[in-house]
């Protein structure tokens, strides 16, 4: 990547008010920030229970400055999809004027890849004209880091404890972005918390598509990962360059990497910070080690 | 005067729907729902309802798709029954609980096991704590004309409440009837253009379904309350406008030949038709013999009911649902908690049948009322029984 000087590329307006609940070092504000910076004003928000939604709104405050709306844990997509379907009657019918209005619906990965898959399955195959984000921290944060289907193998949770004789999570993480990609929409993508550049261009992106659109943010959770509330980007960019998570975006079908890593780190940089690996041992970690390089060579191949 | 029709109910429901209007349309489809949202498609289809229809892959999904149509300020219909009601329940509180005037029409049936499509009132009684205004309508013209209705009274300022209209399952949905259709003119003049008071408009930036703690919800819940008992009064000002200006009045409880009764039936739905018959028989008879039927559920109508029932000795209530060994049928038990500090009352015998398409026939409501007076004569009331039903 280019050296940019940041506050001049972003727009310097905040949509997502400091002052919220999240724990300090959270990734997932962080996204939501840079999101909102690439989607502005003319945006609407359906928001799942979780995370994001219990540090934004405690009755009477708010951190959003666009119109949210929270209804429950598994329908952001369908309620995204309401609201995207009232918007294009009512502009048809002359009630409200023409414009182009981003209509979003977000949750985090057991809104997104557990609970809410049908929703979600069911407002892409659709075809809606929205922008789906699935904030990935890797466990149900909220209700106290339990596990979920996109819990990383190996990843010690409050449900899938490492003990005696489990390491863990016992069960590889789920692949959303090619779920979402299966449904053969325009635009599929993936982010991280750590790259705000890339996201708000990736934002910015979608915001252009027509179409249902997919956008999978990787956002440390120091909480829930069990690390220094200083090492979110940190552990997120060790994410991106041990290859554990990729950038990539899936435009019309083709698939390019965001980010070409020239040496990819070893997992175990990844993994060594974070408490929810600490038990692992060294052939646990060389066990998916190979895993992520095998995934990485498929990755490369795919990729035009 | 609208044109006298013989239409399906269904497609009579669907009609309303049409006349009204509705911007946003989300419903997936189950027995015997159906015909409604299949004509509703066809409208659609044939251009006739100008409406964005969104075919959801579930209720549970139809129901969040009309929250969001609803917040973003768009007339919603939606339609279900059972199974698909019981799917979408967690999101049927939130409607309510956001106040936002979604239409949804339940072609009541049970509710599993055993797998059953046939009508009865078990889904909407297992939704009667959901904070909807709840109306059962009993022929198919109430359907047509209370489709309608249930629009104004949903979106009126003073009410924004989400609107559940109960008909029967095949027994109503299911059945030919002359049904007087108004004109498209003639509704669209009476039934204004919904404007949303608050709606997600980024030129009016506001969040909905902000989570409360415990020192903020208790006030929530006790507005909500508030609000939906307060809507009694506008429901029955928007029944007499309608009356007013077509002709056919409607009442949150309606009475038939209750003056000097002794005893009283009292229920709701298709099947208060044959209790009329039945009372009409007994009257013949020379048996003092009335009926009540309650057409709003939800705000419960304490004074009507009790001023309806205050007169007689024995009111049996027929519910065609039942709370699994519970206190009485659903509608017995709430009616005679509601009568339980009233110094002039009747005993309330609680009889339970009509499920699951079960009929009940003229003959049956004769031996009901027979029944529930040598009960009250015998001073040994039953908390409930059920009838119709092979030992
Ligand atoms: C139907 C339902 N089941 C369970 C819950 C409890 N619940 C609320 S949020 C949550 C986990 C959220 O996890 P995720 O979507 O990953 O978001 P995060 O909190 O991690 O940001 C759970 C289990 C709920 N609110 N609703
Ligand atoms: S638990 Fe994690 S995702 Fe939730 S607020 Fe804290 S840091 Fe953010
Ligand atoms: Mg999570």
């Amino acid at each position: 990547m280019e050296q940019i000087f940041v506050p001049r590329v972003l727009p310097v307006k905040e949509y997502f008010a400091p002052g919220h609940r999240g724990c300090q070092g959270c990734g997932p504000a962080l996204a939501f920030r840079h999101m909102l910076k690439a989607l502005g004003p003319r945006t609407i928000l359906a928001n799942a229970t979780g995370c994001s939604e219990i540090i934004s709104s405690p009755y009477p405050l708010t951190s959003w400055r666009i119109p949210w709306i929270h209804v429950a844990f598994e329908n952001a997509a369908a309620v995204a999809s309401g609201i995207e379907s009232a918007y294009k009657v009512m502009m048809r019918k002359g009630k409200i004027p023409q414009e182009r209005v981003n209509f979003v619906g977000m949750a985090g990965d057991g809104g997104t890849g557990d609970i809410g898959l049908q929703a979600l399955s069911g407002a892409l195959e659709r075809g809606h004209d929205m922008i789906y984000v699935c904030y990935d921290n890797e466990a149900y944060m909220n209700t106290g880091i339990q596990r979920s289907g996109l819990t990383p193998f190996g990843a010690s949770t409050t449900t899938s404890p490492a003990g005696k004789i489990s390491k863990g999570q016992p069960t590889w993480k789920k692949d959303m972005p090619a779920i979402a990609a299966a449904h053969h929409i325009p635009y599929v993508a993936t982010a991280c918390a750590s790259y705000p550049l890339d996201l708000y261009e990736k934002f910015a992106k979608a915001a252009k598509i027509e179409g249902p659109k997919y956008i999978h943010i990787l956002a440390p959770c120091p909480t829930g990962w069990r690390c220094g509330s200083d090492e979110t980007v940190e552990i997120g960019r060790a994410a991106v360059e041990s290859g554990i998570f990729n950038l990539f975006e899936i435009t019309n079908g083709k698939k390019t990497l965001s980010l070409k890593v020239p040496e990819r780190r070893p997992v175990a940089d990844y993994f060594k910070p974070q408490g929810r690996f600490r038990h692992l041992k060294e052939d646990d970690i060389a066990y998916i080690q190979k895993k992520v390089d095998e995934d990485y060579e498929l990755l490369l191949s795919e990729v035009e | 005067m609208g044109k006298l029709t013989g239409i399906e109910v269904s497609i009579a429901c669907s009609e309303a729907v049409t006349l009204c209007d509705v911007d946003v349309i989300a419903a997936y489809p189950i027995t015997p729902q159906t015909h409604i949202v299949e004509h509703l498609s066809e409208q659609v289809a044939e251009g006739h309802l100008d409406a964005e229809y969104i075919k959801v892959e579930s209720e549970h999904s139809a129901m969040s798709c009309c929250v969001g149509s609803s917040a973003a300020g768009a007339r919603t219909f939606t339609s279900t029954c059972s199974q698909g009601l019981a799917l979408m329940h967690e999101i049927v509180m939130i409607a309510s609980g956001l106040r936002l005037p979604i239409v949804m029409a339940v072609a009541t049936r049970t509710l599993s096991a055993p797998l059953s499509i046939w009508g009865d009132q078990s889904d909407v009684m297992s939704e009667r704590d959901s904070g909807w205004i709840t109306i059962f309508a009993e022929n198919g013209q109430e359907v047509f004309d209370l489709t309608v209705q249930s629009f104004r009274i949903a979106e009126d300022e003073r009410v924004l409440f989400p609107v559940m209209l109960c008909l029967d399952g095949f027994h109503l949905s299911h059945v030919i009837e002359p049904i007087e259709l108004e004109s498209k003119e003639d509704v669209q003049a009476w039934l204004p253009p919904y404007k949303a008071k608050y709606r997600l408009d980024p030129d009016n930036v506001l969040s909905m379904g902000a989570f409360a703690m415990p020192d903020y919800f208790s006030e929530i819940k006790k507005q909500q309350n508030e609000a939906l008992r307060g809507t009694l009064p506008v429901i029955k000002e928007v029944f007499k406008d309608f009356g007013d200006r077509f002709g056919r009045y409607y009442e949150p409880v309606t009475r038939y030949q209750t003056e000097e009764a002794e005893t009283i039936i009292v229920m709701a739905g298709a099947f208060a038709g044959t209790a009329r018959l039945a009372v009409d028989t007994m009257r013949a008879a020379g048996k003092k013999v009335g009926l009540v039927t309650i057409k709003v559920f939800r705000p419960f109508p304490f004074e009507e009911i009790t001023e309806a029932l205050a007169g007689a000795k024995t009111a049996v209530v027929i519910d065609r649902a039942l709370s699994v060994a519970g206190p009485g049928g659903p509608m017995a038990s709430e009616i005679r908690s509601a009568l339980y500090h009233e110094q002039k009352k009747p005993a309330v015998v609680s009889m339970v049948g009509g499920l699951s398409g079960r009929d009940v026939f003229q003959e049956q409501f004769i031996e009901l009322v027979e029944r529930a007076e040598a009960c009250v004569a015998s001073g040994k009331i039953p908390q409930y029984e059920m009838f119709g039903v092979r030992e």
